[in-house]
Protein backbone atom coordinates (compact mmCIF):
# COMPACT_ATOMS: atom_id res chain seq x y z
CA UNK A 1 0.00 0.00 0.00
CA UNK A 2 2.79 2.27 0.95
CA UNK A 3 3.83 1.63 -2.21
CA UNK A 4 1.40 3.08 -3.82
CA UNK A 5 2.37 6.69 -3.67
CA UNK A 6 5.17 5.93 -5.28
CA UNK A 7 3.92 6.93 -8.86
CA UNK A 8 1.74 10.05 -6.83
CA UNK A 9 4.92 11.27 -6.01
CA UNK A 10 6.76 10.77 -8.73
CA UNK A 11 3.88 12.70 -11.00
CA UNK A 12 3.81 15.51 -8.46
CA UNK A 13 7.70 15.84 -8.87
CA UNK A 14 7.36 16.02 -12.35
CA UNK A 15 4.59 18.45 -12.38
CA UNK A 16 6.59 20.28 -9.84
CA UNK A 17 9.53 20.15 -12.11
CA UNK A 18 7.67 21.08 -14.98
CA UNK A 19 6.10 24.09 -13.11
CA UNK A 20 9.94 25.13 -12.48
CA UNK A 21 10.73 25.22 -15.59
CA UNK A 22 7.68 26.50 -17.63
CA UNK A 23 6.65 28.63 -14.55
CA UNK A 24 8.01 32.17 -16.01
CA UNK A 25 6.55 31.37 -19.73
CA UNK A 26 4.45 34.24 -20.57
CA UNK A 27 3.13 35.40 -24.03
CA UNK A 28 5.45 36.55 -26.02
CA UNK A 29 5.80 40.44 -26.28
CA UNK A 30 4.30 41.96 -29.42
CA UNK A 31 6.29 42.63 -32.76
CA UNK A 32 5.23 44.22 -35.46
CA UNK A 33 7.54 44.34 -37.84
CA UNK A 34 8.72 47.37 -39.83
CA UNK A 35 11.35 48.04 -42.79
CA UNK A 36 14.50 49.72 -41.31
CA UNK A 37 17.95 49.03 -42.64
CA UNK A 38 20.55 48.00 -40.49
CA UNK A 39 18.10 48.09 -37.25
CA UNK A 40 16.89 44.81 -36.03
CA UNK A 41 13.14 45.52 -37.19
CA UNK A 42 15.16 44.20 -40.44
CA UNK A 43 15.10 40.77 -38.70
CA UNK A 44 12.36 39.16 -40.66
CA UNK A 45 10.18 37.66 -37.89
CA UNK A 46 10.22 33.97 -38.70
CA UNK A 47 13.99 34.20 -37.63
CA UNK A 48 13.21 35.45 -33.95
CA UNK A 49 13.38 33.53 -31.38
CA UNK A 50 11.45 34.09 -27.82
CA UNK A 51 13.42 34.07 -24.44
CA UNK A 52 11.19 31.50 -22.96
CA UNK A 53 11.61 29.05 -26.07
CA UNK A 54 15.54 29.56 -25.90
CA UNK A 55 15.62 28.72 -22.29
CA UNK A 56 13.63 25.64 -22.60
CA UNK A 57 15.99 24.66 -25.84
CA UNK A 58 19.21 25.10 -23.21
CA UNK A 59 17.37 23.55 -20.62
CA UNK A 60 16.23 20.53 -22.75
CA UNK A 61 18.59 17.48 -22.52
CA UNK A 62 19.82 15.71 -25.29
CA UNK A 63 19.18 18.34 -27.99
CA UNK A 64 21.64 20.15 -29.84
CA UNK A 65 22.52 23.16 -28.78
CA UNK A 66 22.56 26.76 -30.62
CA UNK A 67 25.97 29.29 -30.58
CA UNK A 68 24.86 31.49 -28.51
CA UNK A 69 26.63 35.22 -29.55
CA UNK A 70 26.38 38.44 -27.93
CA UNK A 71 26.45 40.99 -30.24
CA UNK A 72 26.53 44.11 -28.26
CA UNK A 73 27.87 45.78 -25.36
CA UNK A 74 31.18 44.16 -23.83
CA UNK A 75 30.33 45.74 -20.61
CA UNK A 76 27.30 44.34 -20.21
CA UNK A 77 28.51 41.06 -21.21
CA UNK A 78 30.83 41.02 -18.34
CA UNK A 79 27.54 42.08 -16.08
CA UNK A 80 25.80 39.06 -17.37
CA UNK A 81 25.25 37.34 -19.88
CA UNK A 82 23.03 33.44 -21.47
CA UNK A 83 25.34 30.53 -20.37
CA UNK A 84 27.27 29.56 -22.46
CA UNK A 85 27.45 32.56 -24.84
CA UNK A 86 30.61 33.59 -26.43
CA UNK A 87 30.94 37.57 -26.99
CA UNK A 88 31.48 38.27 -30.48
CA UNK A 89 31.91 41.91 -30.84
CA UNK A 90 29.47 44.88 -31.52
CA UNK A 91 27.28 44.11 -34.45
CA UNK A 92 27.27 48.41 -34.80
CA UNK A 93 31.51 48.97 -35.04
CA UNK A 94 32.97 47.68 -37.87
CA UNK A 95 35.49 46.49 -35.57
CA UNK A 96 32.72 44.67 -34.16
CA UNK A 97 31.86 42.85 -37.42
CA UNK A 98 35.27 41.79 -38.34
CA UNK A 99 35.14 40.11 -34.33
CA UNK A 100 32.22 38.40 -35.22
CA UNK A 101 33.56 37.03 -38.82
CA UNK A 102 36.82 35.76 -36.93
CA UNK A 103 34.35 34.17 -34.86
CA UNK A 104 32.12 31.86 -37.08
CA UNK A 105 34.94 31.96 -39.43
CA UNK A 106 35.38 27.87 -39.14
CA UNK A 107 31.90 26.71 -38.50
CA UNK A 108 29.38 25.27 -40.56
CA UNK A 109 27.22 26.88 -42.51
CA UNK A 110 24.46 24.87 -41.44
CA UNK A 111 25.57 25.72 -37.84
CA UNK A 112 22.66 26.94 -35.68
CA UNK A 113 22.97 30.30 -34.19
CA UNK A 114 21.33 32.58 -31.96
CA UNK A 115 22.46 36.30 -31.88
CA UNK A 116 21.67 38.54 -28.27
CA UNK A 117 22.00 41.89 -27.90
CA UNK A 118 19.48 43.37 -25.90
CA UNK A 119 21.26 46.96 -25.08
CA UNK A 120 18.06 48.45 -25.50
CA UNK A 121 14.61 48.60 -26.54
CA UNK A 122 14.37 46.08 -28.89
CA UNK A 123 13.66 49.05 -32.05
CA UNK A 124 16.52 50.79 -31.02
CA UNK A 125 19.49 48.13 -30.58
CA UNK A 126 21.93 49.30 -33.14
CA UNK A 127 23.83 46.00 -32.70
CA UNK A 128 21.66 42.85 -34.39
CA UNK A 129 20.73 44.50 -37.83
CA UNK A 130 24.41 44.52 -38.48
CA UNK A 131 25.64 41.31 -37.14
CA UNK A 132 22.32 39.17 -38.75
CA UNK A 133 23.25 40.65 -42.19
CA UNK A 134 26.51 40.18 -41.78
CA UNK A 135 26.26 36.10 -41.24
CA UNK A 136 23.36 35.92 -43.67
CA UNK A 137 26.30 37.80 -46.20
CA UNK A 138 28.56 34.75 -44.78
CA UNK A 139 26.13 32.64 -45.80
CA UNK A 140 25.20 30.99 -42.75
CA UNK A 141 21.58 29.57 -42.76
CA UNK A 142 20.27 28.59 -39.30
CA UNK A 143 21.02 32.18 -37.95
CA UNK A 144 17.82 33.58 -35.12
CA UNK A 145 17.70 36.33 -33.21
CA UNK A 146 16.94 36.68 -29.72
CA UNK A 147 13.92 38.62 -29.34
CA UNK A 148 14.53 41.12 -26.48
CA UNK A 149 11.89 43.36 -25.91
CA UNK A 150 13.18 46.16 -23.72
CA UNK A 151 16.85 44.74 -22.34
CA UNK A 152 18.77 41.54 -21.24
CA UNK A 153 17.82 42.26 -17.64
CA UNK A 154 13.77 42.94 -18.25
CA UNK A 155 13.20 40.22 -20.52
CA UNK A 156 16.12 37.30 -18.99
CA UNK A 157 17.53 38.16 -16.07
CA UNK A 158 14.34 39.50 -14.17
CA UNK A 159 12.18 36.11 -15.47
CA UNK A 160 14.49 33.80 -13.79
CA UNK A 161 16.30 32.48 -16.45
CA UNK A 162 19.85 31.54 -15.79
CA UNK A 163 22.71 34.08 -16.27
CA UNK A 164 26.38 33.63 -15.89
CA UNK A 165 29.20 36.63 -15.00
CA UNK A 166 32.24 37.20 -16.80
CA UNK A 167 33.70 38.43 -13.28
CA UNK B 1 16.01 3.09 5.01
CA UNK B 2 12.84 1.42 3.05
CA UNK B 3 12.24 1.78 -0.98
CA UNK B 4 9.94 3.90 -0.71
CA UNK B 5 12.02 6.77 1.59
CA UNK B 6 14.61 6.46 -0.78
CA UNK B 7 13.27 7.60 -3.81
CA UNK B 8 11.57 10.31 -1.76
CA UNK B 9 14.40 11.43 -0.47
CA UNK B 10 17.04 11.36 -3.94
CA UNK B 11 13.88 13.03 -5.51
CA UNK B 12 14.04 15.54 -2.91
CA UNK B 13 17.36 16.32 -3.33
CA UNK B 14 17.13 16.35 -7.29
CA UNK B 15 14.14 19.18 -7.04
CA UNK B 16 16.34 21.31 -4.22
CA UNK B 17 19.32 21.38 -6.42
CA UNK B 18 17.33 22.62 -9.67
CA UNK B 19 16.14 25.26 -6.95
CA UNK B 20 19.34 25.67 -5.77
CA UNK B 21 20.97 26.31 -9.33
CA UNK B 22 18.51 28.52 -10.58
CA UNK B 23 18.60 31.07 -7.49
CA UNK B 24 22.10 31.06 -7.43
CA UNK B 25 22.46 32.25 -11.19
CA UNK B 26 19.79 34.62 -9.98
CA UNK B 27 21.67 35.53 -6.51
CA UNK B 28 23.52 38.82 -8.10
CA UNK B 29 20.30 39.74 -9.17
CA UNK B 30 17.76 39.37 -6.45
CA UNK B 31 18.15 42.51 -4.45
CA UNK B 32 17.51 44.86 -8.03
CA UNK B 33 15.13 47.91 -6.96
CA UNK B 34 16.98 50.34 -4.65
CA UNK B 35 14.16 52.73 -4.49
CA UNK B 36 14.02 53.85 -0.74
CA UNK B 37 17.54 52.72 -0.43
CA UNK B 38 20.90 55.04 0.38
CA UNK B 39 22.64 55.61 -2.77
CA UNK B 40 25.59 53.52 -3.46
CA UNK B 41 28.46 56.07 -3.07
CA UNK B 42 31.57 55.20 -5.67
CA UNK B 43 34.26 57.87 -6.55
CA UNK B 44 35.16 58.30 -9.98
CA UNK B 45 37.71 60.06 -11.93
CA UNK B 46 35.02 62.14 -14.47
CA UNK B 47 35.64 62.36 -18.42
CA UNK B 48 36.85 66.08 -17.43
CA UNK B 49 39.96 64.60 -15.17
CA UNK B 50 38.18 66.11 -12.40
CA UNK B 51 37.40 63.50 -9.04
CA UNK B 52 33.57 62.42 -8.84
CA UNK B 53 32.36 61.83 -5.46
CA UNK B 54 28.43 60.89 -5.62
CA UNK B 55 29.00 61.78 -1.79
CA UNK B 56 29.77 65.20 -2.39
CA UNK B 57 26.13 66.02 -4.09
CA UNK B 58 24.59 65.17 -0.55
CA UNK B 59 22.05 68.08 -0.09
CA UNK B 60 21.59 68.23 -3.57
CA UNK B 61 18.80 66.24 -6.10
CA UNK B 62 20.98 63.99 -7.96
CA UNK B 63 20.03 62.67 -11.39
CA UNK B 64 22.06 59.52 -11.97
CA UNK B 65 22.18 58.68 -15.81
CA UNK B 66 23.65 55.59 -16.76
CA UNK B 67 24.03 55.99 -21.15
CA UNK B 68 26.44 54.88 -23.77
CA UNK B 69 26.86 56.10 -27.25
CA UNK B 70 25.15 52.92 -28.51
CA UNK B 71 22.10 53.51 -27.00
CA UNK B 72 19.85 55.87 -28.82
CA UNK B 73 17.01 56.59 -25.97
CA UNK B 74 19.91 58.27 -24.52
CA UNK B 75 21.05 60.32 -27.40
CA UNK B 76 17.34 61.37 -26.64
CA UNK B 77 17.06 62.01 -23.22
CA UNK B 78 20.64 63.75 -22.85
CA UNK B 79 19.65 67.19 -24.78
CA UNK B 80 17.01 67.45 -22.29
CA UNK B 81 19.21 66.56 -19.37
CA UNK B 82 21.37 69.48 -20.22
CA UNK B 83 18.55 71.83 -20.64
CA UNK B 84 17.29 70.71 -16.79
CA UNK B 85 20.77 71.20 -15.53
CA UNK B 86 20.87 75.04 -16.58
CA UNK B 87 17.21 75.24 -15.32
CA UNK B 88 17.34 73.81 -12.33
CA UNK B 89 21.02 73.74 -11.29
CA UNK B 90 20.68 76.33 -8.92
CA UNK B 91 17.56 75.37 -6.97
CA UNK B 92 19.47 72.44 -6.29
CA UNK B 93 19.77 69.62 -9.05
CA UNK B 94 22.91 68.13 -9.80
CA UNK B 95 22.91 65.80 -13.12
CA UNK B 96 25.88 63.18 -12.88
CA UNK B 97 26.32 60.48 -16.04
CA UNK B 98 27.93 57.31 -15.91
CA UNK B 99 29.00 56.30 -19.74
CA UNK B 100 28.72 51.88 -19.81
CA UNK B 101 30.75 52.32 -23.19
CA UNK B 102 33.42 49.61 -23.79
CA UNK B 103 35.65 52.96 -25.25
CA UNK B 104 36.07 55.44 -23.40
CA UNK B 105 36.85 57.88 -26.54
CA UNK B 106 33.52 57.22 -27.84
CA UNK B 107 32.02 58.57 -24.84
CA UNK B 108 34.74 62.00 -24.94
CA UNK B 109 33.49 62.59 -28.33
CA UNK B 110 29.97 62.31 -27.17
CA UNK B 111 30.62 64.36 -24.20
CA UNK B 112 31.80 67.14 -26.70
CA UNK B 113 29.06 67.10 -29.19
CA UNK B 114 26.52 66.97 -26.63
CA UNK B 115 27.82 69.84 -24.36
CA UNK B 116 27.01 68.21 -21.76
CA UNK B 117 26.38 70.64 -18.70
CA UNK B 118 26.95 68.23 -15.69
CA UNK B 119 29.86 65.70 -15.03
CA UNK B 120 30.28 62.39 -16.41
CA UNK B 121 32.72 59.21 -15.44
CA UNK B 122 33.17 55.92 -16.97
CA UNK B 123 31.29 52.96 -15.35
CA UNK B 124 32.22 49.85 -15.28
CA UNK B 125 31.06 45.92 -13.90
CA UNK B 126 31.23 47.13 -10.16
CA UNK B 127 29.57 50.43 -10.47
CA UNK B 128 27.12 48.34 -11.98
CA UNK B 129 26.53 45.93 -9.87
CA UNK B 130 26.17 48.39 -7.00
CA UNK B 131 22.97 49.62 -8.57
CA UNK B 132 21.52 46.11 -9.47
CA UNK B 133 23.09 45.51 -12.13
CA UNK B 134 22.53 47.66 -15.22
CA UNK B 135 21.27 44.97 -17.91
CA UNK B 136 20.09 47.58 -20.46
CA UNK B 137 20.18 51.38 -21.11
CA UNK B 138 19.27 54.03 -20.33
CA UNK B 139 19.28 53.47 -16.35
CA UNK B 140 18.42 56.79 -14.71
CA UNK B 141 17.94 56.98 -11.02
CA UNK B 142 17.00 60.41 -8.84
CA UNK B 143 18.62 60.80 -5.55
CA UNK B 144 17.18 63.27 -3.23
CA UNK B 145 18.73 65.55 -0.94
CA UNK B 146 19.45 63.22 1.50
CA UNK B 147 21.22 60.38 -0.26
CA UNK B 148 18.07 58.25 -0.73
CA UNK B 149 16.82 56.79 -4.29
CA UNK B 150 13.54 57.76 -4.79
CA UNK B 151 12.92 56.64 -8.06
CA UNK B 152 14.51 54.36 -10.89
CA UNK B 153 13.45 54.61 -14.68
CA UNK B 154 14.17 52.06 -16.32
CA UNK B 155 14.93 52.05 -20.48
CA UNK B 156 12.72 54.57 -22.45
CA UNK B 157 10.74 57.01 -20.57
CA UNK B 158 8.48 59.56 -20.87
CA UNK B 159 10.52 62.66 -19.55
CA UNK B 160 7.50 64.66 -18.46
CA UNK B 161 7.79 61.87 -16.00
CA UNK B 162 10.93 62.05 -14.60
CA UNK B 163 10.65 65.89 -14.53
CA UNK B 164 7.90 66.05 -12.66
CA UNK B 165 9.38 63.84 -9.91
CA UNK B 166 12.47 65.65 -9.58
CA UNK B 167 10.75 68.95 -9.30
CA UNK B 168 9.10 67.28 -6.30
CA UNK B 169 12.39 66.88 -4.46
CA UNK B 170 13.82 70.23 -5.16
CA UNK B 171 12.90 72.89 -2.68
CA UNK B 172 10.05 74.85 -3.71
CA UNK B 173 10.43 77.94 -5.03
Amino acid sequence: MKYGRIPQLAMATGLGTLALLFGSLQCPAQYTPTSGPGSALSIPQAQLIQPEALNHLLQTKGTEKPLLLQIGSHLLFDEAHIPGSVYAGAGSQPAGLQQLQSTVATLSKKKAIVLYCGCCPWNRCPNLGPAFKQLQDMGFTNVKALYLADNLGTDWVAKGYPVERTH
Amino acid sequence: MPPFALCRFALTVVFLAACSIASEAQSAFAARTLVHKNAPEFVRTGLDHKRLDLNAYRGKVVLLNFWATWCAPCQVEMPTFVAWQNKYGQHGLQIVGISMDDDPALARAAYRKLKLNYPVAMGDVKLGDLYGGVLGLPMTFLIDRHGEIRAEFQGETDLNKIQSQLQSLLPSR
